[in-house]
Order: structure tokens, then sequence, then C-alpha cells
């Protein structure tokens, strides 16, 4: 049976808090809180950037000091006081970083800690990582393996640096910095994120992986994600996250940008799990976050995989532009709330092109105090001629203190078309506890395997890597949530 | 004695349902329940496995030397209680292999035993599916969903054979069966009964009792036990049905 370890996690899992809320300990080096075109300048300037990303950082600006932090959303998200945010703050360097052996060994011990091993030698499976830590990349591996096949996966600075006009091609063609809010706030300020390239043709031989970390207090965390895969290129790629224990609240809005051209797939999983505060809701990070993929090719696919355990607030959308002809958009997740957590989260399918199809299979879980709400949208323009969406939303309610939500938005411009909608919602019963009990499993554990059950469909979706990951975060996370 | 319950009262949302019941159990023993609907068979089944909901107002209930009323659900299932339900739940995404691992485990942990291997638990899976004719590969059936009444009766069995428990309680583990399913079942609970376990076996029929042979027949009636006697008191209940019985 167990050529799939997914399913004995579980039963490994006991007592656990959020395990990644340590701080390490690491000269950084900061520029001064608040926001202003100085700032940005200043962020630029330490960056190394060309003149048109700085001019295009100000624009971004420009355009956000007009706009007002949106309140559409089912949160109760404060007033943030931007000027009270450090924009920028890297882990000082030691010069450049080529080789393992230059990496300031405080971070590899790091994110040995966190499980992300940056020694290619020791690494067993073929996951190639950029490690992130506050503003910077700290280490991308299997770069020279990765280059035999002419992918390019690197930090979007270096990026800017080595591949300027690929950066400058694609960045903001799916997320113009107009989009929102959020979206605005992140294209002026920035740090970094992974940048990747799969050429014409290749099928990447390598998934690949950003984990992102937050170490530094009193700073937001703005990184910037761009993959494209270039006609009939195939990528995987996985997003994690983790961040200290820390009583204030620290924001988060990123942007991630796909293109997939003709014949392309990408494949997107995320595992969030940022600090998610505490048990009586104090601390935790804001998660507002902009992902969009643009299916730009006839034939093209993106799938967003999205497992979401941490934040105290997390609002996020990661949705497709199906433009291509029989382009495909597929959306599954799995959103747990414990305690006091909010999450506003679901997806959005444009249907542009003939024969587009979509899925949409949303897990909401909520328990303690949380709001879990779904909220998507479906859109058939009049010319998507035969387009197909199916979605599925479905709510586990654990205890009568939570709340669960289903927001689905549906406009069809041609008749054509055929879009399901099913949803449920539902409650751990009596009597699937007691049946698990009687068979000599604890409270807790039997929670832990109802609820991975109820999952299973999402779960199923992720690499294999990720899955084991996420199924140990479910339980964990909803520790505690009865009884 | 396996089991003794003494002057047992069950009340379910403050209405007494069992009312000063008496059994005692031995090793090696198989001893049927019967009587009519609404009596308090599957009460007393749920009040021996620990069922939340069933206050136990009087009473004790004593199993391998110890007062079991108060212990969890899981803690009895680990010291050897097992109960085949009536109605067997379903648990969408959940393979029976996985349940099955987890439940193994878990009891080998309470036991203080390090997880079965992979290997181990493979091969005892396939043995005690043989014992009950499962033939399917049960890695990607999840428990109970899309189980006809005979399959989830048999998976019962199966995973009481897993467990091998001291006590297994079979709640009308014949309901809802054909013919072929309860030769099956009945076939598969005599190779487990051993001289170490012991049988309880509720059951409205004496059907049942053709396969499974039992050393006593209790009758219950009320909440309580008003009758007891050997394999033959079935088939006279059989043949008068449980009218007289209300006369005890």
């Amino acid at each position: 049976m167990d050529s799939n370890p997914k399913n004995n996690i579980i039963s490994e899992v006991t007592n656990k808090d959020y395990e990644y809320g340590f701080v390490t300990d690491i000269e950084t080096d900061f520029v001064p809180k608040g926001l202003n075109e100085d700032i940005i300048r200043l962020i630029s300037k330490k960056k190394e950037e060309p003149e048109w990303l700085l001019e295009f950082r100000l624009k971004a600006f420009r355009h956000w000091q007009t706009l007002k932090q949106p309140n559409w959303a089912h949160l109760d998200l404060p007033e943030i006081d931007y000027q009270d945010i450090i924009y920028y703050a890297a882990p000082r360097k030691r010069q450049q970083k080529q080789s393992l052996d230059e990496v300031d060994p405080e971070l590899l011990a790091t994110f040995d800690k966190l499980g992300i091993s940056l020694d290619e030698q020791k690494k067993l499976s073929g996951v190639a990582v950029d490690a992130v830590m506050d503003s910077t990349s700290v280490k991308t591996t299997f770069q020279e393996t990765l280059s035999k096949h002419g992918v390019i996966f690197m930090s979007f600075s270096e990026a800017v640096k080595q591949h300027p006009d690929l950066v400058r091609k694609y960045l903001g063609k799916v997320v113009p910095y107009t989009d929102n809010f959020f979206a605005a706030l992140n294209s002026s300020v920035f740090s970094d994120g992974s940048f990747c390239y799969i050429p014409k043709g290749v099928r990447c031989p390598l998934e690949l992986s950003t984990y992102f970390r937050i170490n530094a207090a009193n700073t937001g965390q703005f990184e910037r994600t761009l993959i494209v895969a270039d006609e009939g290129a195939y990528v995987s790629y996985m997003e994690g996250c983790t961040a200290p224990q820390r009583d204030e609240n620290q924001l988060h809005a990123a942007i991630v940008e796909i293109i997939a051209e003709t014949d392309a797939e990408v494949k997107y999983s995320t595992v969030q799990n940022w600090y998610p505060g505490d048990k009586e809701g104090k601390g935790g990070v804001y998660n507002l976050v902009t992902k969009r993929g643009l299916c730009r090719g006839d034939r093209s696919k993106i799938s967003w995989t999205q497992v979401e355990t941490g934040s105290a607030i997390t609002w996020k959308y990661p949705g497709c532009v199906l433009m291509g002809d029989h382009s495909v958009g597929e959306f599954y997740s799995v959103a747990v709330t414990n305690n006091y957590q909010q999450a506003d989260t679901g997806t959005k399918m444009i249907h542009l092109g003939k024969n587009t199809r979509s899925t949409i299979i949303s897990k909401g879980i909520s328990a303690g105090h949380s709001q879990n709400g779904y909220r998507g949208l479906v859109r058939v323009a009049a010319k998507a001629e035969n387009a197909r969406n199916y979605s599925q939303c479905d709510s586990l309610l654990l205890g009568d203190k939570c709340g669960a939500h289903t927001w689905p938005y549906v406009e069809c411009g041609n008749e054509s078309s055929i879009l399901e909608h099913e949803a449920t919602t539902s409650k751990i019963s009596e009597d699937q506890l007691f049946y698990c009990q009687q068979r000599g499993i604890p409270t807790e554990k039997a929670i832990g395997l109802i609820v991975n059950g109820y999952a299973k469909d999402v779960l199923n979706k992720l690499p294999m890597e990720f899955a084991v990951e996420a199924q140990k975060l479910l339980s964990i996370t909803l520790e505690g949530s009865v009884g | 004695m396996l089991l003794n319950i003494k002057n047992l009262h069950v009340s379910i949302g403050g209405k007494e349902i069992l009312k000063g019941l008496n059994l005692g159990v031995n090793e090696g023993e198989v001893h049927a329940i019967m009587g009519p609907n609404g009596t308090g068979k599957s009460t007393l089944a749920a009040a021996i496995t620990g069922r939340e909901g069933y206050e136990i107002t009087e009473g004790e209930i004593w199993y391998k030397g110890k007062n079991i009323v108060g212990m969890s659900p899981e803690d009895r299932a680990n010291e050897g209680i097992f109960l085949s339900f009536q109605y067997p739940v379903e648990i969408p995404g959940v393979s029976i292999q996985n349940f099955m691992r987890t439940a193994v485990n878990s009891k080998r942990e309470y036991q203080g035993l390090p997880p079965m291997s992979t290997m181990e638990f493979m091969k005892m899976m396939k043995e005690k599916q043989a014992m009950v004719e499962i033939t399917e590969k049960l890695q990607n059936r999840f428990v109970n969903v899309g189980y006809s009444g005979g399959e989830k009766k048999k998976n019962e069995i199966f995973q009481m054979a897993m467990l091998e428990p001291s006590l297994a309680i079979l709640d009308e583990t014949d309901s809802g069966l054909d013919i072929d399913a309860l030769r099956i079942v009945a076939h598969g609970v005599n190779q487990l009964h051993s001289a170490e376990n012991a049988f309880v076996v509720i059951t409205h029929y004496q059907r049942l009792l053709d396969y499974i042979v039992p050393d006593f027949v209790h009758v219950m009636y009320d909440g309580r036990i008003v009758k007891t006697g050997g394999k033959t008191l079935a088939l006279e209940l059989e043949e008068k049905g449980y009218e007289w019985i209300k006369e005890l």
C-alpha cells in the first residue's frame, strides 16, 4: 500500500502547533520604514535595476495612490497603515552566491530547519528550489541541469539582469498594475520572487519550486513570480511559504503571472502555510495575493492547485484567462480555517476562446471561530462558442461557531456554453466519528482521516512531495478544533 | 468472566431505555440477544462500546476485570471490544486500506508497540480478506461508499478479523443479507471464534443462529433480559413469536 505515502501520514501527526514560528538571527539590510517615491527609487537602486523597471514601479505607485483598500470581501480586514511597514529587507550579502559554500551558513540552516535542503548533493527528489528570504533570493538549485535544457529558473532580480528582454516582454501582461489595490502596491515595491521560462517544446525535467520565508519583523513581503511556458512546453511549479510567529500582523501581497503559449501546460501548486496567528486570533499574516494565468495559445492549459491552511486573512483568487481556442483552466482548492482565521478565496475563469473548458473544485473546511468563503467567477464572453465549466464547491463545518460561505458569480454571454455548478455543505457526523473511534482511532486522528478523505480529490492533484506535506498540515491545522 | 454487566440503566435524552440489565459472558462463549424492536438491543451495544449520548445512570460494565463505564470509545476498542454496526457509515475519500491501517496502528500504539510494517500489514489484509471472500483491491474502495448491504456487512467482519477482538458484538449483522452473504459472514465469525474470545450476536431472527450456533440465547424486553436459555429458545421464539414473552 505504501507506494502511496499519502495514506499513512495522518497517523504520524500528533500534537503540534505551528512548527515554523522561529526567527533566524541574521544581519539584515533594511530600507527605512514607509512608502514614497524615494523609497521605491532606493529599492530599485539596491537591486541595480534598469530605468524601465523603475519607471514601471513609479507608474504603479502613482496609480496606487489613487486607490483605496478594497472592502468587498467577507473579511474583517483592518485599515493597514502602509507607512508603518518596511518594504525591503534582505539578509546581508557576503559577496556573490554562486556556489553553496558562499551562502551564509545561518541561512542554509534556516532552510534546513524548514525541510528545504539547498544542497544539491543531498537532494534525492528531482526538485529545483529557489529559496527566498524576506526580499531576496538566497539560492536557486540545479541551475546547471536546467540550463542544459534551456530552462531559465532564477530569482526575479537575477532575471531582470540576465534576461531583461524576456522579463520586460511579459511583466504585468497578465496582472497589470491597474488590476487592483494590492497588485498596484506589489508592482511598486515588489522585491524578489522567481522567474521561469520554459522554451519551445521542452518538458521541464525537474519540478520547479520556490520557497518563501518571511523572517524580519515589521516587514512586508511582496514577491513577484512570472512563469512563461513557450509553445508545447510543460512545467510543474510548486510554491511553499512560512513565517515566524509574531504578535503583530505582517503583510504579504504577492503577484503571480503565468503565460501558456500554444499547446503549453503549466501546473502551479501552492501549499500556503504563513503564520495564522494564535488561538485568540492575535498576529498572523495578511495574505493578499493576485494570481492569474493566461492561456494565450490554442490548446494551452493552466491548472492551479492550492492548499490554504495558514494566514490570519487570505484574499486570493487564482484565475485563468482562456484566450486560446480549446484552452483549459483548472482550479483545485482546499482552504482550511481554524481559530479566528478568515479566508475569502476562489477563482476566476474567463472564457474568451472557442471550445474552452474550465473545472473548479473547491473544498472549504471551517473550524473554531473562523470564516471561510468561496468566491468564484465564471465568465463566458460572447465569442466563446461551446465553452464549458464545471464547478463544485463543498463546505465542511467542524463545530457551530464557524462560518462557511459560497458566492458563485456566473456571467454567460454565449448560448452554446454549458455551465454546471454543484455545492454542498456538510458536517462531520457523529456517526462517522464514532465509527472511527469504535475501531480504536482517537478523535483527532479520526478528524484528520475524515477531512483528508473529504479533500482527496484536490490532494490527489498535488505533486507527491507536496501531497504528504499538505496532508500533515490539514491534520495539524485542525487539531483542537473539536471537543 | 470476560464481560459482566450488572444492573445496567441507560437513558437517551432523559428517557430510560435499559432498566436494570444483567449479562455475563465468558471467554469462548457465543451469546445471542433476541427480542422485538425497540427493546434496547442496540442501546446495549452502544453502552458497551461507549457511544456518546447514552447516559449510564446506574450499574456497572465489567470487562477484563475493569469497570469500563467512563472509558473513551477508542480505549474500549483498543482493549478488544469490537462492534459490527447495523448501519455502517460511509466515509468518502478514505480507503478501507488506509482506514484499517490507521486502526491497526492506533491499537498498536495503545499497546506500546511500533506501527506494523507494510509487508506484514499487506499480508494480514490478504489473509483476512480471503476469510470473508473479499477479492477486490481495498486501496481503491472508500469505507462503505457505494456498498450493497451484503458488502457492508462482509466488510464489518473483515475489519473484525483485522482487529482480532476479545469481545465482538454483532448488531443485526444478518439484516439485509442474502443467504450467500449470510453464509460467508457466519463462516468468517466461526473461523475467528476461539476459546479466548466471545461473541454477542444481536438478532431479530433465528436464521443467523443456524450458522452461528449460540451457547446462550437471551430474550430482551422493555430494557431487561427476561428469559435466558439454550439454542432451542431461539427456535421456540421463531415458532411462537415475541408476544408471549411480554407476559413474562
